[in-house]
């Protein structure tokens, strides 16, 4: 029984996506290393292209926030978000300050997800696989207050032009806060574990850095950003819905490192604890829905902090039902870009966590292989292995 | 007047200025002082570039470039246009990475060519099933749906 | 030899994620899956990191251009007989995709199905219970 028990964990991997064992096909992240060096990296974007700015033209105003929905399961709110708020700005109104907060209040909850969901992965590819399981555990609670809210775990459609779509009621106020209370406690229990570490200090502290220039010329949005000294967040620079109306603070640390990103993320999750509060504190009566008459022609700019950083969306109206152009931009697409220069120099055992360190979607790390001389040195899974040997390396000195 | 309006009005006398709210400018540029316009909002003013949009429209083709100044949270779109005959528009990915993938995108996906791009090649589309040369963002793009109104 | 290979199969299947075109909702509840509070592992799910050593395909998305090339290899490697069980509505029917000039699914165009798990996303007691209704049809 011990050994049936035991060859099976050694063939057990699990790993984060498919780990594709042929290399003949273009890769995503495609690494050229000297000796363990990484010197270049290419990056091969298409494998999850649909065609939403193409199929948009063809939906009504209200249909719209479905589709942007689902283009990123994780940043599922943001995009609907930002995607009402291009309509409401062309529209030239403001949502029913009760919808404003109901729609701050699932934001944060989804910021609060996505970083303890990164957290998680980022111990898995240093090989702490206890940081993987406590974090996505914790956010169990956060996805069953989405449940009861707004019916899904995950692809909430909470967000319509005007305000919400659903209403949060005085009887789901006490189980919202004890969620919070719970992530709260154990977000600061993560963030001692994680970042008093020594081993996990030396894995993070100073590897994968992104200057500031570098950030800039990059234009890198959210938490990659903020982690590179880059004082920016959309909440606090163009805030809309209820993020003037409740106190909290933006972090930012200088560093670039890996070690910064992820100090970054846990520090704001505690802030979007903070807003969800205050939120629920401040909350006014009344409905959530402002009608709206009608887009007229014209154009519109909604952008909103998703918890990668800024989504942006643009419409351009003829007055109809159904936008002439819907423009979309996730902040993925900026923050992977700068994994170009942010990647040169790492060693090969770091670089499996300095791509994955601007919180890709999960989709675009799966596929990752490394070559030196034009010839295939490691897949992605043993790019992870490298990155686990190193770890115990780290642990194994006194 | 904005800082920001003036400078770009003194560098470039021939544009025009359009304020859809106190946060959301749209600024007509012509199309060959694209890249003086760009590099001021950039360099001078300190603004980040959130993307670029591509749009056919009945006049040509249409790129603007939403500049963002997070300091007042304000939006600089800075909009060209092209002829459709002669899609072409300055890259401004040579002195600013933050262009060069969206350029990519919007010359495979509307045929708008961006000379001077280092590296102009399909970021999105297939390598091996999809033609180059068809735009599906274009208006006389065919669509399976029935729905699509013309 | 193959009877052995089902009853293997049934007791403990080894499972291989595809995702091909998906916005990755589906893929992450399925990690989820392995995490405590649902923990596949004491049902015998295990994810394996090769089709090679799959019993069983767990497909997501739509499948664009790119990426079925890849989806159709990964086919060929898995040894047979396996399954194919689609999580999510976009492996039904493409969902919200159909017009796009690059979504070529579904699945069942091109890979035999055993199982098809609505929702978007399926919550993960549906998923559990789609594989379980899979290998109930062995």
């Amino acid at each position: 029984m011990s050994d049936e028990a035991s060859s099976t964990k050694s063939r057990r991997i699990v790993p984060i996506g498919p780990y594709h064992p042929l290399q003949e096909e273009p890769e995503f992240f495609k690494l050229t290393v000297e000796g363990e060096t990484v010197v270049d990296l290419e990056i091969n974007l298409g494998y999850n292209h649909r065609g939403h700015e193409f199929i948009s033209p063809e939906l009504t105003y209200d249909q719209i926030p479905f589709l942007v929905e689902r283009i990123c399961g994780i940043c599922s709110n943001s995009h609907p978000l930002a995607c009402v708020l291009a309509i409401e700005d062309c529209c030239g109104i403001k949502p029913a300050p009760r919808g404003a907060y109901i729609r701050t209040i699932v934001q944060e909850l989804e910021r609060i997800h996505s970083h303890l969901l990164w957290v998680g992965l980022a111990g898995h590819f240093i090989g702490y696989n206890t940081v993987w399981m406590w974090a996505w555990r914790y956010r169990e609670h956060i996805l069953q207050v989405f449940e009861m809210i707004t019916g899904n775990r995950n692809h909430y459609a909470a967000n319509k032009p005007g305000g919400a779509r659903r209403d949060i009621t005085k009887e789901q106020i006490p189980e919202i806060r004890a969620a919070l209370d719970i992530a709260e406690k154990k977000t600061v229990m993560l963030t001692k574990a994680v970042l008093d570490d020594p081993v996990i200090r030396a894995r993070l502290v100073g590897v994968g850095v992104l200057t500031r220039e570098q950030a800039l010329a990059y234009a890198v949005v959210g938490p990659t950003a903020r982690a590179s000294g880059v004082d920016i967040d959309v909440r606090r620079d163009d805030p809309h819905d209820a993020y003037s109306d409740v106190p909290w603070s933006v972090p930012v640390l200088p560093e670039g490192d890996v070690f910064a990103k992820a100090k970054v993320r846990l520090l704001e999750i505690i802030e979007s604890i903070r807003i969800i509060r205050g939120c629920l504190d401040k909350m006014p009566d009344g409905p959530i829905q402002a009608r709206v008459e009608g887009v007229p022609p014209g154009e519109g700019i909604g952008h909103t902090e998703a918890p990668r950083g800024e989504v942006f969306h643009y419409i351009r109206s003829d007055g109809s039902n159904r936008p002439l152009r819907h423009k979309v931009r996730a902040p993925s697409f900026m923050n992977i870009a700068s994994n170009v220069v942010a990647v040169k120099g790492c060693s090969i055992a770091d670089a499996a966590l300095t791509l994955a360190a601007v919180d890709p979607c999960y989709c675009c790390t799966e596929r990752t292989s490394v070559f030196e001389d034009g010839k295939l040195k490691y897949t992605g899974k043993e790019l992870l292995r490298l990155s686990w040997q190193k770890t115990e390396q780290l642990r194994g000195k006194p | 007047m904005r800082e920001a309006e003036a400078g770009l009005r003194a560098l470039v006398h021939e544009v025009e200025v359009y304020e859809h709210n106190p946060k959301r400018l749209y600024i007509r540029v012509p199309r060959e002082r694209i890249t003086d316009a760009a590099k001021y909002l950039h360099r001078e003013r300190g603004m980040r570039l959130s993307t670029c949009t591509g749009i056919d429209t009945r006049d040509g083709l249409e790129v603007l470039y939403h500049f963002s100044e997070d300091s007042t949270g304000t939006m600089y779109t800075l909009k060209v246009l092209a002829p459709k005959d002669d899609p072409s528009i300055e890259s401004q990915a040579p002195w600013l990475p933050a262009a060069d993938w969206i350029e990519r995108e919007m010359h495979e996906l509307l045929g708008i060519d961006f000379p001077g791009h280092p590296n102009l090649v399909p970021l999105l589309t297939s390598d091996t099933d999809w033609e180059q040369g068809r735009y599906p963002l274009r208006r006389d793009y065919e669509r399976r749906s029935e729905q699509h109104e013309e | 030899m193959k009877d052995v290979r089902i009853w293997g199969l049934k007791r403990s299947p080894w499972v291989y994620h595809v995702a091909a075109a998906s916005c990755n909702n589906c893929d992450i509840e399925i990690l989820e899956l392995l995490t405590p509070r649902y923990d596949v592992e004491r049902f015998g799910i295990v994810l394996v990191g090769s089709p090679r050593h799959a019993d069983a395909l767990l497909v997501t998305g739509v499948i664009n251009r790119k990426s079925l090339p890849r989806v159709l290899e990964v086919y060929e490697q898995t040894p047979k007989p396996c399954l194919v069980i689609g999580v999510g509505t976009c492996t039904c029917n493409n969902h919200i995709f159909r017009n796009s000039y690059n979504a070529v699914g579904p699945y069942d165009k091109y890979l035999p199905m055993s199982a098809y798990i609505p929702g978007c996303p399926p919550k993960p007691e549906a998923m559990i219970l789609g594989v379980v209704k899979a290998l109930s049809k062995l």
